[in-house]
């Protein structure tokens, strides 16, 4: 480590270190700021566009023009307010999924990591396994059950509760898929915090945490757990676009996000259907989405090689 | 050597259960019955479609009794919503999801692993930026834009190919150009990854300071090494292959497993979805087994500790 600072002589911090080589990486700043300005745009500057949903028939497929930036679609509703809005949807999905999945891998990896032997192995055999079957073949088979539970969901929420129908219903819609994602993207996750977690329990403080007779679940929680939070949140950054991907595949095929509510991927099915003579329906969404998926991968790679988190393998 | 493929053999045996489990208690979790679209039926008659699917048995009984008739009748069941034996759907589309899962790893293997060679061979030059820059964006860039753009630019301006449609020789052209995309670009990155690691070892020093041409170290000196991670990945490029054409069927017609699958899930099709997983579980061990078994003749130091790492 060379020091820059000669005059006072400063240990350097693992996020000190991470921050300067995360700055001198082009790629990662350049994504994480086209990820600041997709954001500001889809949650800040969407509330100042013209409502998406308003249906306006006189007016399809026109040209983009000072009102509709980008056109309108067959329904004649504003593409470019469209875009922002199923936006909020597609990134929505990507980041509770993400913390769905983070919750879950955390408490699995460090358990399995902190108790060892027998434990450990049969905690990590599970996560083997599940990992040998087709991600989207279990994540469909979920989003099918939980999707029909989310129609009774409706139902009650609606007669027992009160609330708005179509405000209900947009939410029922959504909320499946973060957990049909979540529920199964934990797992290379748990299998990065095991293996921090295997090497942090062998430190110091943790012997002195045991030695003052503290309970299993309090070092774990309160000692060890913390110490694997930062590393594992940033490197869970990189699962953010995947699940992007996820919810747009899984609306493309007609399983995911419905009307009224779309995302990215319900604008590109719909785009699709008009390819012949409106290709601009299925380009600018397609580029919101590969811009996005594009920068967050940068974003992430860097972070990772930042802070130095080895993913592990096998 | 037989020990471990005992091993991954039990492995394997053990995935498809836990598979079957998840698919069979999601299953009966859904909510709606399989033949409630269907139009007003009095109870009996439902009784008796029941009775004839043996959904009246207790769920344990359902249970043990689909992976008993597999392996004693070969019988996956029939299908709720189209009324035949899951197995016929099965045999009739499985050779044109096999045609495109091997045409679209042809190209992936094709086009990922000589851009991965070029781009660390000429290391952290205009080369290699773009290489790397196109694979990235060739794992951005969804196969649903990507599809729909090939089906307009390409597929209607050059005579003899079809915008979608199967059945023809050159109808597989575009599906799996499409379907394999992705997967040349992982390949192409771990490829760079794998050559540039064996690039910095001695050996290879060796070589070049006995004078070995440029061109023969890459090809006898790094290549057998370098493309283990890629071949590592086959795996999971199988795994990959079958996602993507769930989509890729869709967009171009093909009459293939992975439309039936979407179709069974959105139709609660109880036990075409249950023999399609298995079958897709199936193929994963298999795929995965073969490629450990590649990983071993590539790579003597895998051989003797009998698996991946």
């Amino acid at each position: 480590m060379i020091e820059k600072t000669a005059t006072i002589p400063q240990g350097s911090s693992l996020w000190k270190d991470a921050r300067s080589r995360m700055a001198k990486n082009k790629f990662a700043m350049g994504g994480f700021g086209v990820i600041v300005v997709m954001f500001s745009l889809c949650f800040i500057f969407a509330w100042f566009c013209t409502n998406p949903n308003l249906v306006n028939l006189t007016n399809k497929f026109a040209p983009p023009s000072k009102e509709h930036w980008f056109g309108t679609d067959a329904l004649g509703r504003d593409l470019f307010a469209r875009i922002l809005y199923g936006g909020q949807v597609s990134i929505l999905v990507g980041l509770i999924a993400t913390s769905v999945s983070v919750v879950i891998g955390i408490v699995y990896g460090a358990v399995s990591g902190f108790a060892g032997g027998r434990t450990d192995a049969i905690m990590m055999r599970i996560v083997d396994t599940l990992l040998a079957i087709p991600f989207l073949v279990l994540v469909i088979v979920l989003q099918a059950t939980l999707s029909d539970w989310s129609g009774d969901a409706t139902r009650w929420i609606v007669v027992n509760l009160n609330w708005d129908k179509e405000f209900t219903g947009r939410l029922t819609n959504i909320v499946p898929l973060f957990f049909a994602l979540g529920l199964l993207g934990w797992l290379t996750l748990s299998r990065i915090v095991r293996a921090q977690v295997m090497s942090i329990k062998e430190r110091e403080f943790v012997e002195a945490a045991v030695a003052l007779g503290y309970s299993k679940w309090r070092i774990l929680f309160r000692h060890i757990i913390p110490n694997v939070l930062g590393p594992t949140v940033v490197y869970s950054t990189l699962t953010v676009p995947g699940f992007i991907m996820y919810e747009a595949i899984l609306s493309f095929l007609g399983l995911g996000v419905e009307s009224p509510n779309s995302s990215w991927g319900v604008l590109i099915k719909e785009g699709a259907n008009f390819l012949e003579t409106e290709v601009q329906l299925l380009l600018l969404p397609g580029l919101f989405f590969s811009l996005t998926l594009f920068s967050l991968n940068f974003l992430g790679d860097g972070l990772r090689d930042a802070l130095d988190v080895k993913a592990a393998k096998d | 050597m037989p020990r471990f493929l005992i091993d991954r053999l039990l492995q394997g045996v053990l995935v498809l259960f836990a598979l079957y489990t998840i698919t069979f208690f999601l299953a009966k979790a859904m909510p709606g019955e399989p033949f409630t679209s269907e139009k007003n039926i009095s109870a009996e008659t439902k009784a008796n479609i029941r009775k004839l699917y043996g959904l009246d048995k207790p769920i344990w009984e359902q249970y043990l009794a689909y992976p008993k008739n597999i392996i004693t009748e070969g019988s996956f069941g029939i299908s709720t919503s189209k009324g035949r034996p899951v197995i016929d759907i099965i045999t009739q589309s499985f050779p044109n999801s096999l045609i495109l899962g091997l045409c679209a790893l042809g190209f992936a293997i094709g086009i990922g692993v000589p851009i991965g060679i070029l781009s660390a061979v000429r290391k952290n030059s205009w080369i290699d930026w773009v290489c790397m820059t196109v694979a990235m964006v060739g794992i951005c860039i969804p196969s649903f834009t990507i599809g729909p753009l090939l089906q307009i630019y390409v597929a209607a301006h050059i005579p003899g190919l079809k915008v979608a449609g199967w059945g023809n020789l050159e109808d597989i052209l575009l599906p799996s150009f499409t379907l394999g995309l992705v997967s040349a670009a992982y390949l192409a990155r771990l490829t760079r990854g794998g050559i540039l690691e064996v690039l910095s070892q001695d050996f290879v020093r060796t070589a070049r300071a006995k004078g070995v041409s440029p061109i023969q170290v890459i090809l006898k000196h790094t290549l057998r090494g370098g493309l283990l991670p890629a071949v590592a990945y086959l795996g999971p490029a199988f795994a990959a292959l079958i996602s993507g054409s769930f989509i890729v069927e869709t967009i171009f017609q093909v009459p293939g497993m992975g439309q039936h699958f979407v179709n069974a899930a959105t139709t609660r099709d109880e036990f075409l979805l249950l023999g399609l997983s298995l079958f897709f579980g199936f193929l994963i061990v298999v795929m995965n087994l073969l490629a450990d078994l590649l990983t071993g003749l590539l790579d003597p130091r895998v051989r003797h500790t009998g698996g991946t790492n």
